[in-house]
């Protein structure tokens, strides 16, 4: 008995350990992160519009998000009559928590994954996919005319996304021939022409591939200029219009979480990932400093990404709703199967 | 440790199941299909410990992700009521009982022919290339059926969608 239960403890207790210790170090991260964004964000449109931005708190506001902060953590959460409590309350969690998991996969430099899935790219649009039901749900349980409105573009815009999203991942699956997030960056070794995005002679139109994914990641973290589901000319805050204090935090905390997550994403199939864009100069990538050499490489290119999402948010305004949807259904959809359709045939004839 | 997991997942899927067709406390069809996606969660995690990842994914992915979204989308825009109780018509009973004691039949015959007993638990993670060769080869005709049957429920769209039939 003890013995079994001794063995079980020793063969059980590293990997859940292992997972808690990611998944605390992500969740810090993520936190981190999204206060930040916040200031980068208010930082850029400020200087977008020639204004300074935030710069009373602390040294040029820097410590402006973490007084946010403590403002929403102090504020009354309000259930207003008439909502569905349950569904009101759940809304909130369930956007974030499929982040989080997301982010679980995700290779921050080599071997440095919480958990190496061989489906982890699967992994990832199976819990986004559950993103678009808590806006909905958030919307909905408002009854509020404003958020159900909000609740039914989210769905469309989401539905309507998801399709140039996935085909593109489908074409990115069969030129790499793995679903495993590391060996996909495996793959793109070498300097910054090995990168898929580069990857020319395998399908002529990878940059455009990269183009789609980033628009359709763009519109399914709702960012501007496809933020319709917040459009606050429109509907004030959309599906957040009924939530206070940190039930709207963590729903604004989920809409940078998943921006990180879309631009890790987009470095780790098209950008290389880890992979530094001259070559592999320290030789040994397996020791410590060649993987705080790719790490640094990483967050370099993401980071880099989550600035362009700032750039375009301050520089395209808001499109319509109809033209949105055209946008997806008429012209993203049709090159996207025309990329899937031009690699699995450049495979089939030169790569085999 | 993996019958502990198997035990609480099946308990749970039965648990979410019953709760979407026979909730006691709510009768707010937006709550049975939040019910039904945590059935579908539960259901993943019994895949998962098959070492079935892929089946898992997919199964997230295109039901509690899409399909179920869709449904609550439709159940939102209708805008149902909390249902109330209604009286039960025969019609109605004889084709559940039917298609109940079908899919029974069909659940019993796979049951007696399956060998019983430990099998080797399977070891490759995912299986993606295994799956889509039987697909398109042993299992090809079932295949093309499923995708026929989608047409179908295209056509039907349409043509219920269409308002003015001549």
């Amino acid at each position: 008995m003890f013995q079994s239960l001794n063995h079980l403890i020793s063969a059980w207790w590293p990997e859940p350990l292992r997972l808690i210790l990611f998944l605390v170090g992500i969740m810090s991260f993520v936190g981190l992160n999204a206060a930040y964004l916040v200031w980068v964000e208010r930082k850029g449109a400020a200087r977008f519009q020639r204004r300074p931005g935030p710069t009373e708190v602390g040294w040029a506001g820097l410590l402006q998000p973490i007084a946010d902060a403590a403002k929403l953590m102090s504020k009354q959460l309000i259930l207003p009559a008439g909502v569905d409590a349950t569904l009101f309350r759940v809304a909130p969690l369930l956007m974030m928590s499929p982040v989080l998991m997301s982010l679980a996969v995700i290779p921050w430099g080599r071997n440095l994954a919480a958990c190496n899935l061989n489906v982890g790219l699967l992994m990832i649009f199976a819990f986004g996919s559950i993103n678009v039901m808590a806006i909905m749900l958030g919307g909905w349980s408002s009854r509020n005319k404003y958020a159900i409105i909000s609740a039914a573009r989210v769905v469309s815009q989401n539905v309507a996304y998801e399709i140039p999203m996935l085909l593109v991942v489908i074409t990115m699956i069969m030129v790499t021939g793995t679903m495993n997030l590391s060996e996909i960056v495996i793959q793109q070794s070498g300097a910054f022409w090995h990168w898929n995005i580069f990857r020319v002679w395998i399908n002529p139109l990878m940059p455009v591939t990269f183009l789609i994914f980033f628009t359709c990641m763009l519109a399914e973290t709702n960012r501007a200029p496809f933020d319709m589901a917040e459009a606050e000319s429109e509907l004030v805050a959309g599906a957040y219009t009924e939530y206070s204090g940190m039930g709207f935090g963590v729903f604004f905390m989920a809409e940078y979480a998943n921006i990180l997550l879309g631009c890790a994403l987009a470095t780790v199939l098209f950008l290389g990932g880890w992979q530094s864009p001259i070559g592999n100069l320290l030789g040994d990538s397996q020791s410590i400093v060649g993987v705080l050499f790719g790490v640094f490489w990483f967050f370099v290119k993401m980071y880099f990404l989550v600035f362009s999402v700032v750039w375009i948010r301050w520089t395209f305004p808001r499109t319509q709703f109809y033209r949105l949807l055209n946008l997806s259904w008429k012209i993203l959809i049709p090159i996207s199967l025309v990329t899937l359709i031009l690699s699995s045939a450049m495979i089939k004839l030169f790569h085999q | 440790m993996q019958d502990a997991l198997f035990y609480t997942f099946a308990f749970l899927t039965l648990m979410f199941g019953f709760l979407v067709i026979a909730n006691p406390f709510s009768r707010n069809p937006v709550t049975s299909a939040m019910f039904l996606v945590l059935t579908i969660i539960s259901l993943a995690g019994l895949f998962v410990l098959l070492h079935a990842f892929f089946l898992a994914a997919v199964q997230v992915l295109v039901y509690a992700g899409a399909v179920m979204v869709l449904f609550l989308f439709v159940i939102m825009l209708l805008d149902l009521k909390a249902e109330e109780r209604r009286k039960i018509k025969t019609l109605g009973v004889v084709g559940g009982l039917i298609s109940t004691g079908a899919i029974l039949a069909i659940f019993l015959s796979s049951l007696l022919k399956a060998p019983l007993g430990a099998t080797q638990s399977p070891v490759v993670e995912g299986g993606t290339v295994a799956l889509a060769k039987l697909l398109f080869t042993q299992y090809l005709l079932p295949f093309e059926i499923v995708s026929l049957l989608l047409l179908v429920a295209i056509v039907g769209v349409v043509l219920l969608s269409k308002k003015d039939l001549k």
